[in-house]
């Protein structure tokens, strides 16, 4: 990476920050308007999705990174879904209930 | 004798140099570590007779305010980086420190958090919100302050390296940076699951 | 090649080294210490089973082991070497076990108590599985000779790799100590289900801080694996031409990676419950021994353990068989003289198997009420990962065919591990379905079924591999008399001791009983085989001391080989040393132009052709 690249990265760099900034007085504001609950966890994970992907694409460079990267954290990806998705559906299921 | 090969030229196929693939691996299981603590809080919460609102008993604008220096030591931590890529050192080391100590206002504010919630006779024994509020800011803490004890090392003693071994010096501090970046995006899905929602 | 000495002192060079070939000693000599102590854990409490509330004879159990102590530490002398550091445990281990059967809560006058019992029961399965199995097939033998067959100079990162060992020991200790602490070890069982193990003895804490050391270890060591085999294979070896052994360590290591960190935040939940008093895992309502907890205790769900605890532990079993799968691919490949029969089948069939043991766990928790429609879709997954491993299974007998078989000792370890691996499996098929598991659930059927996959499974195929790579690290074979003897006496012992198991738990036969199931009326007509099972227990302990002594004897009376006694193509005997140089590994950097097992190639004048060889 030249200088120059470094350079223009720098400005990238700032309005990543300028934007996390608004997110994140954009989520504390919402949570204070008193929304349904279905509606405060919907917005308030879409908020933190996109703060969470802006973290990871340009502080983290995940947006030019290699392939071998992708798969691991794609194959991740997987099982963190499966850990989630599968004790909540199977507690839902419980004969119990 | 033969040296272990691509610890800073990154390998051919892979492109990448092994410490870098390695702290990618390592954050994998991180995931892997908060998706577990995650999956745990939303069974507890859904399974709970009652579950308070995170704003009503906790201290939002300190958190709001934590939010802010996290996300801003974040940022000086990339521009510590890309300050050695530019091969300015003296700026490595301002925004290193500057890193450094907004990892200490963290816990600093963290800690009046805590001590006031002790005050008010709160600890995680209380009910499940406590603890899973202080079991998930603890474990995140000492995450903090294991990130914090890398940056000190590069900032100090580790930094010698750049008078030797600038490349690699460099990758470190892309490693160390990777990991920190991580431990501020934790955060940022703790901050609305605890505090907000 | 540069040859002068390297001055390192003692401790740098053996105790806090960075070669990934003394690493990989020191992880096999710990990991055997702790098998021969979970192993020793079990035969004292087949005294209970097998003669319930009868005096225990301590004598005749600590005598042996600090006679074998006593004898490796001066067999050659006051000499300083593995022996001594091996005779010095031994005692180490004899003096706690004499400390702790002979403190009145665990043994008043020699009758054993439930919770003692309970404690043993405990430890032996932690040993066995996360101080012994694993860091033998991974730790030491990954360690060694991974690098050794992708013709790399040392992992790619050693002070990981030692960081990773001492966290290991660090665990082991640990849970050693753990004995010694008011009530005992941890005693609610390897799986330390909740609500018991929130509410269970301190030796439940130092369980939880001992399995964070190990699951840190094992993190450090699956990063530095997954690295090495990615980044560091020699030029010309392919992915499609790596040994299947090095194909088994890494798909083992994203198990690693991945699976465990579920469990180590499980275990610091628990952590929490028993020292900050949340109750992550105590649902509400709890009673303990007549007393209604606390009205701030409750409101957790014991079943979340369970989840996250089989999310590691069902990979975890895997663990333990695909590196125990590459050892004896290894060994039968050059002792048939044959390639291997469906090199790609057998790996896509592992790569396809690590990714299924991600979505199986919930078989292990049929009993707790999940719905049939979740029961289902385990039941499914649960069929579909049988596919894999029979197709593994398959492909090595299918090798076996044709071959001019060489029958020497690592051989046969090897030979015995497939039917004794093939019944572990089929007798997990029951246990697969929902209808057959509400039988068979928690008897001794499940304990029969998985030692078979662990004990003549994978212990054996660990011995085929400590006899195999044994020349490495020596220039000398082992005994093949003594070898055979060992072989024959264990694999008798071992289906003595693990087929009864099948037949009582049938039977209905619960398993964590501490008299055996003389209370039941269910079980009488099988108790009579409890005695034979210890017989065959105490008899496999009998055909260990051949091993142990023939491990000691041959360092230096054993025959001296060249490099390459096997006559084997891969890189770690063809290319290199035997022992390999300290640094480095290899004299000139390798290079590959063929495949992993060109045995017998039609036209070549070897019956082996080295995959270095152009
Ligand atoms: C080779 C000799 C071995 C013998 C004679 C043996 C014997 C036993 C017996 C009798 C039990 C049942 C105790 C009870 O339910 O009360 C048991 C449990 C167990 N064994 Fe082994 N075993 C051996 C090797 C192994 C190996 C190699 C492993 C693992 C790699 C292992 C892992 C376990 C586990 C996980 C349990 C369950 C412990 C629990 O109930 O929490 N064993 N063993
Ligand atoms: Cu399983």
């Amino acid at each position: 990476m030249s200088v120059n690249n470094v350079k223009s990265h720098i400005k990238v760099y700032i309005s990543i920050f300028v934007a996390l900034m608004v997110l994140t007085v954009l989520t504390v504001f919402v949570s204070y308007l008193e929304l349904s609950i279905g509606y405060a966890v919907t917005i308030a994970m879409i908020v933190a999705v996109i703060k969470g992907s802006l973290v990871a694409n340009y502080f983290m460079h995940l947006i030019s990174e290699k392939k071998v990267i992708y798969w691991v954290l794609i194959l991740t990806l997987v099982f963190f879904v499966i850990l989630m998705l599968l004790p909540i559906l199977s507690t839902l299921d419980q004969v119990s209930r | 004798m033969m040296e272990i090969p691509y610890t800073s030229k990154p390998h051919s196929e892979t492109g990448l140099y092994n410490a870098k693939f390695g702290i990618w691996l390592f954050i994998a299981s991180e995931v892997m570590l908060f998706g577990a603590l995650f999956t745990a809080y939303i069974l507890l919460r859904v399974g709970a007779s009652e579950w308070p609102k995170g704003a009503e008993i906790l201290n939002v604008p300190l958190a709001t305010i934590n939010t802010v220096v996290l996300i801003s030591s974040s940022i000086t931590m990339v521009m510590s980086w890309a300050s050695l890529k530019m091969n300015e050192f003296s700026k490595y080391k301002v925004y290193m420190l500057l890193t450094f100590l907004l990892g200490v206002v963290f816990l600093v504010i963290k800690f009046f958090e805590y001590n006031a919630k002790f005050h008010h006779g709160y600890f995680p024994s209380t009910n499940m919100f406590f603890a899973t509020y202080f079991t998930l800011t603890g474990l995140h803490g000492l995450h903090v302050i294991g990130g914090m004890i890398v940056n000190f090392y590069f900032l100090t003693i580790g930094s010698k390296m750049w008078n030797t071994d600038k490349e690699r010096f460099t990758n470190r501090i892309e490693i160390a940076g990777l990991y920190w970046h991580f431990v501020d995006l934790v955060w940022i899905f703790l901050f609305p699951a605890l505090y907000l929602l | 090649m540069d040859n002068h000495q390297h001055h390192e002192s003692f401790v740098k060079k053996y105790i806090f080294s960075q070669d990934h070939k003394i690493i990989g000693i020191q992880y096999g000599i710990t990991s055997l210490l702790f098998l021969l102590f979970g192993f020793y854990l079990v035969t004292v409490m087949r005294w209970q089973l097998a003669y319930p509330m009868e005096a225990f004879p301590l004598e005749r159990f600590v005598y042996p082991l600090l006679g074998i102590g006593v004898i490796l530490l001066f067999i050659r002398g006051l000499k300083i070497g593995i022996h001594s550091v091996v005779g010095v445990s031994l005692i180490l281990l004899a003096g706690v076990s004499w400390y702790v059967a002979t403190r009145d809560e665990n043994m008043p006058n020699r009758i054993m108590l439930p919770e003692f019992y309970n404690q043993l029961g405990a430890m032996h399965g932690t040993i066995m599985v996360f101080l012994g199995v694993v860091p033998l097939a991974v730790g030491a033998f990954g360690n060694y000779i991974v690098p050794l067959q992708i013709g790399a100079p040392d992992m790619a990162f050693p002070k990981l790799n030692m960081s990773s060992y001492w966290c290991f020991f660090v665990g082991g200790v640990t849970m050693l100590v753990s004995f010694f602490v008011p009530g005992g070890a941890a005693n609610s069982g390897w799986t330390s289900y909740p609500p018991l193990s929130d509410i269970a003895t301190t030796g439940q804490t130092l369980w939880l801080l001992g399995m964070v050391f190990l699951i840190t270890s094992s993190l450090l060591g699956s990063v530095n694996f997954i690295i090495t085999i990615v980044q560091l294979r020699a030029k010309g070896l392919s992915f499609m031409r790596l040994p299947f052994f090095v194909w088994t360590q890494f798909v083992t290591s994203f198990l690693l990676l991945l699976a465990f960190p579920p469990l180590e935040a499980a275990g610091i939940l628990q952590l929490m419950d028993r020292v900050a008093g949340t109750s992550f895992f105590l649902p509400s309502g709890l009673v303990v021994s007549g007393d209604p907890l606390p009205a701030n205790i409750g409101g957790g769900t014991p079943l979340l353990w369970q989840h996250l605890f089989w999310f590691l532990a069902h990979p975890e079993v895997y663990v333990l068989i695909l590196p125990a799968l590459g050892i004896v691919a290894e060994v039968i490949a050059n002792n048939t003289r044959k390639p291997l029969w469906g090199y790609k089948s057998l790996v896509y069939a592992t790569i396809f198997l690590g990714f299924m043991s991600f979505i199986v766990w919930a078989h292990h928790m049929f009993m707790t009420g999940m719905g049939s429609t979740i029961n289902a879709f385990f039941q499914i997954t649960t069929m579909i990962i049988s596919i894999p491993s029979i197709v593994i299974l398959s492909a090595m007998f299918l090798s076996l065919y044709g071959g001019s078989i060489r029958i020497n000792t690592p051989m046969l370890f090897a030979l015995a591990f497939l039917p004794m691996f093939g019944i572990g499996g089929l007798t997990g098929l029951p246990l697969g379905l929902s209808t057959s598991d509400i039988h068979l659930h928690d008897t001794y059927y499940v304990i029969g079924h998985f030692h078979y996959v662990v004990a003549p499974g994978t212990i054996f195929a660990l011995f085929a591999g400590i006899y195999y790579w044994y020349p490495k690290l020596t220039k000398r074979k082992m005994n093949e008399a003594l070898g055979k003897i060992h072989f024959w006496g264990s694999f008798v012992a071992m289906n003595v001791i693990f087929f009864p198991m099948l037949i009582q738990g049938l039977a209905g036969v619960s398993r964590r009983l501490y008299d055996g199931g003389q209370t039941y009326a269910h079980a009488q007509s099988v108790l009579y085989l409890n005695e034979v099972m210890s017989i065959g227990a105490w008899s496999l302990a009998f055909f260990q001391m051949f091993f142990i002594v023939n491990l000691f004897l041959s360092i230096k009376k054993g025959k001296e080989v060249d490099d390459n006694p096997w006559e084997a193509t891969t890189l770690d005997w063809a290319a290199t040393t035997s022992p390999p140089l300290a640094h480095g590994n290899f004299a000139q950097v390798p290079e590959v132009y063929r495949g992993p097992y060109e045995y017998s190639v039609p036209g070549s004048d070897k019956d082996f052709i080295p995959q270095h060889q152009q």
